[in-house]
């Protein structure tokens, strides 16, 4: 088993994975992302994160329901497993004491809009 | 709408099985997206890159191979296991390191001679369809001798009347020249070869044009060496350079010839130059059918020629040929450029005459050795297998099957043996100028190497490896991992006992006979040198005549001072050359074949002879077929059938001839001598009173405190007479130690061979020695506890390996008596008495050696203090 740490990106797709719930298969992950971080994404890159999850035990998977939309080939639906969420509390819990350390005064003005 | 099938396909070829479905449906359902977006043609295109894009890692099947991956850790565990082994029993591993190097070097070495000789001849481009002309002399009885020379009357015809040949080079032998450009000047030797010899042999050209080099008289073509040493360069095609009696031209400068070209030369001359000379001569024999001893022919005969028959066409030539001649004829046939070396044993052949019998004679040494020094480890392997056996109960607990422990202990002797072989390369570096001057002497100066002998090299060390950790390997892979575990006491580990035994009962044995094998041949050879052959040959030198005026250079020669006296003679006897000639006493029918010397009135005088009965010659002889005086031996006398030899006397009797017989007149009876070879068999022997133009040599007998001086005034008086050749004198002593070197030789191999075997022998009795001594040394001090002197355990320990020792004395004492005695020299006659002085000491010498190092064993343990060694239980 690989390293518990995950990156910026494994992050991404377990949140995704996450916000989805049932409906998190590869294609449908993909378009999450590109719709949220608005960036393009490759589905082999979608697909190399979720096999690197699946490794380090942080995401399940299993296969669904038989479709015609996609020639009868079933799809692989993701979870996250128990560690995954540890995992993932863990990185939010990380960033939050980080952000609650940081003077106010540093973003003062600032907005993304 | 579906995306493009190959790609699909191909997905599903190297995609894992519980990936492969779902990826098939996500790129599916991008391939519609992008049928819409960018149209079917864009889309086939990304689904065909994305199929190749998602060709990774973790996408691919794993291949059987890297299943076998186990198979490798486990070979990875095998060499750490087995380097520990090798390193926690310095002492053994270093045994059998280097017995096996000493070994192996040996067969590095004759890799390296054998793939040498095999490689020889196979840089001509039209190599395969090169063809020699061989003669074989059918002689008046029937006897044949095979040459490798021809006629140049038989090369003659071949080329004007057997189609089918694209080419034919005569050549001849004996070019041999100082030639001179200035005041720099170069001794060449090589051949007369006619022009067609580029067009033949492909020798790599480097200035001037070689298919017309060899057309005009004294054209010379000479290689690189040669240039650069007479004019520092090798542009020198037109020079003109001066030789003892003609000036040559250079007409070519060829590259060096490669080691592994059976003709050598420094330089070629045309074979017009030699032709002219004869012509002018009027040198009929030269163009004879007859003249066969010093020419050589060699053809390339077109693609696709029958071989057979041209040979059929040869044989017409010869048949046609020896219809004109009386009492011989002589046979064509062609051999291949390829069969030369190693090829037949040839008369007046050129190059290393190395025959196929004596590559396998000398493989089958070489076997012998290295089969010697893989029972070394054997022995010690199996000796020491008890220590292992718990390591294999563990292995085999585990999981371990038989076939896994097999290859364990085998790859552990494969380790060995591949250290060895860096080791034995080592020292094959090292002996290889001993090796090719004293084993092989076939003037092969240097053994190149190839890569693809390495590989050869590592094939072999592996064999080795097998061969060597075979039985310890079987062995220890049968022990049963239970009975292993609950009581090694119970191992029958001892159950090699006999076996081991027996291996070093053959090591010795070999050892043995190997230096019993070169003492009879130094005995032989002493035995051949100091025979009393019948006639003086200390002090006497042989000079020979070469064509000059025999009596005019005695004349000049024995005047030197130092010189006694000085005889005339046809040949040397009892170097190995013979002259034969029958006689007949009264009746038609009569013929005895016996050998003959021609000489002078001098002769017997000069060599000490003992005239029984009889006057020496008295009446000089000026013509062939005058009648003659004949000197004849006791055992002639005897043999012709004379009562005594006294009666003998005075009788007439008759020298065959094909010109008519000549009349001889028995003056004298001399001592019976050796007038052959001495293992030949007694031949009968006479003198006849020579012409001049029969004697070939002058015999000196020499009396000086100086030699050197001496010969220095004999080169002197020959240069005065003559120019041309150089004085080519010997002492009758050093002619008989040449003629008998092959006793010398064989001595120095045997000897060689004794040297490494009784090495082997001896590293591998030490191991043994050294095993049972430190196996036994708790018993040891337990006896000498309960009172045993060192005595006692000197004797108790050493028993068994005299035991082996005489055991081998027994039996290879005899065996190589037997051998030599009755099977490699059966047939010869005068061999040295093969008595204790041949056979004793080489044994001794190895008993003694052996004792010592037993010896030093046991008393190392027999002194060791039994407290030590039982305190700590």
């Amino acid at each position: 088993m690989k390293g518990t740490n995950i990156g910026e990106f494994e992050e991404l797709v377990m949140l995704t994975i996450a916000t989805l719930m049932d409906s998190a298969y590869s294609v449908n992950i993909c378009d999450e992302i590109e719709r949220v971080s608005s960036r393009k994404v490759k589905l082999g890159v979608v697909h190399a994160a979720l096999n690197r999850l699946e490794e380090k035990g942080l995401i399940s998977s299993q296969l669904g329901e038989a479709t015609k939309t996609r020639g009868g080939r079933r799809k692989r639906f993701f979870e996250i497993t128990h560690a995954g969420k540890i995992s993932l509390l863990k990185a939010k819990e990380q960033r939050d004491r980080l952000w609650s350390a940081i003077p106010k005064v540093i973003f003062d003005g600032l907005d993304l809009k | 709408m579906l995306p493009p099938k190959l790609a699909d396909k191909l997905l599903q070829l190297y995609c894992r099985k519980d990936k492969v479905e779902d990826l098939q449906g996500d790129l599916y359902e991008f391939f519609l997206r992008n049928v819409d977006s960018k149209g079917r043609r864009m889309a086939n295109l990304i689904y065909w890159i994305d199929v190749i894009k998602f060709f990774r890692f973790y996408t691919v099947k794993k291949p059987k191979l890297i299943r076998s991956m186990n198979t490798l850790r486990l070979f990875k565990n095998y060499f750490k296991t087995s380097v520990r082994s090798i390193g926690r029993n310095r002492l053994f591993s270093g045994i059998n390191i280097v017995g096996l190097a000493i070994s192996m070097s040996v067969g590095i070495l004759m890799i390296l001679y054998i793939s040498q000789l095999l490689s020889f001849d196979h840089f001509h481009e039209k190599g395969s369809r090169i063809y020699r002309v061989l003669n074989t002399l059918e002689q008046y009885g029937g006897s044949t001798v095979d040459f490798a020379s021809t006629s140049v009357h038989a090369a003659r015809r071949i080329e004007n009347e057997v189609p089918g040949i694209e080419h034919l080079v005569l050549m001849r032998r004996n070019f041999q020249d100082d030639i001179a450009k200035g005041d720099r000047a170069v001794e060449v030797a090589g051949f007369y070869a006619s022009k067609d010899f580029f067009q033949v042999f492909s020798f790599e050209a480097i200035h001037g044009d070689v298919s017309t080099a060899l057309e005009e008289p004294y054209h010379i073509v000479i290689t690189r060496k040669v240039a650069e040493k007479l004019f520092k360069q090798t542009d020198v095609v037109g020079e003109i350079v001066t030789g003892a009696k003609n000036d040559y031209t250079i007409s070519a400068v060829i590259e060096d010839l490669p080691a592994n070209s059976h003709l050598q030369f420094g330089a070629l001359a045309s074979f017009v130059s030699i032709e002219n000379e004869k012509r002018k001569e009027e040198n009929d024999y030269f163009f004879s059918w007859r003249s066969m001893w010093q020419n050589y022919a060699y053809m390339v005969v077109e693609e696709n020629q029958n071989v057979e028959e041209l040979q059929s066409k040869l044989t017409n030539i010869a048949i046609s040929e020896n219809k004109q001649v009386e009492n011989y004829a002589i046979h064509l046939s062609l051999e291949p450029l390829a069969e030369i070396v190693p090829g037949k044993d040839l008369s007046n052949n050129i190059g290393p005459q190395v025959t196929w019998s004596l590559i396998y004679g000398l493989m089958a040494l070489t076997f012998i050795i290295i089969l010697s020094a893989c029972f070394n480890y054997t022995n010690l392997s199996l000796a020491r297998s008890l220590r292992r056996s718990r390591e294999v109960g563990i292995r085999k607990v585990v999981g371990a099957s038989r076939g896994q422990v097999f290859t364990q202990f085998l790859f552990e002797a494969v380790i060995i043996s591949c250290i060895a072989l860096v080791f034995g390369s080592i020292l094959a570096i090292g002996l290889e100028p001993y090796f090719l001057r004293y084993i092989v002497d076939e003037g092969i100066s240097h053994l190149p190497l190839s890569f693809e002998q390495i590989g050869f090299f590592l094939l072999f060390a592996i064999c080795v490896g097998v061969v060597a950790g075979g039985l310890p390997a079987v062995f220890l892979s049968k022990l049963r991992a239970l009975v292993v575990l609950r009581d090694t006491s119970k191992i029958r580990v001892f159950k090699g006992v006999n076996l081991r035994k027996v291996l070093i009962v053959f090591q010795f044995v070999l050892s043995m006979a190997f230096i019993i094998g070169s003492s009879i041949s130094t005995s032989q050879y002493r035995h051949a040198l100091n025979y009393d052959l019948g006639f003086e040959t200390e002090n006497i030198l042989n000079v020979s005549i070469q064509g000059n005026d025999p009596e005019l250079l005695m004349n000049e020669i024995s005047s030197i001072a130092g010189i006694q006296k000085a005889s005339k003679s046809g040949m040397v006897m009892a170097v190995g050359d013979n002259w034969g000639e029958t006689f007949r006493r009264n009746e038609p029918l009569d013929s005895f074949d016996v050998m003959i010397n021609y000489i002078d009135d001098q002769f017997l005088d000069v060599h000490g002879f003992n005239l029984k009965v009889g006057s020496n010659f008295s009446k000089a002889i000026k013509h062939e077929n005058q009648d003659r005086q004949v000197i004849i031996e006791e055992r002639l006398a005897k043999e012709m059938g004379f009562m005594n030899i006294e009666e003998a006397v005075g009788e007439t009797i008759e020298l065959k001839r094909r010109t008519g017989d000549v009349k001889m007149e028995i003056v004298g009876i001399v001592n019976d001598f050796k007038y052959s070879r001495i293992e030949n068999g007694p031949t009968p022997a006479a003198f006849i009173l020579g012409t001049e133009d029969e004697f070939l040599h002058l015999n000196l007998l020499v009396q000086t405190a100086d030699i050197a001086s001496l010969m220095e005034q004999l080169d002197q008086t020959w240069r005065k007479m003559d120019q041309v050749h150089p004085l080519r004198a010997t002492f009758y002593e050093e002619r008989l130690q040449e003629a008998y070197s092959d006793y010398d030789s064989a001595s120095t191999v045997l000897g060689f061979l004794a040297a490494l075997a009784i090495s082997i022998s001896s590293f591998g009795l030490l191991g043994m020695a050294v095993f049972t001594t430190e196996t036994r040394l708790k018993e040891i001090s337990i006896r000498k506890v309960l009172g045993a002197t060192e005595k006692n355990l000197v004797y108790l320990l050493s028993k068994g390996f005299v035991q082996m020792l005489v055991i081998s004395a027994l039996i290879a004492v005899p065996l190589t008596y037997y051998l030599f005695m009755h099977v490699l020299y059966v047939e010869e006659y005068n061999f040295v008495e093969v008595g204790p002085l041949q056979l004793v000491p080489g044994v001794l010498i190895i008993l003694l050696f052996a004792g010592l190092l037993i010896g030093w064993q046991v008393l190392k343990a027999s002194r060791t203090n039994p407290a030590d060694m039982l305190r700590s239980e």
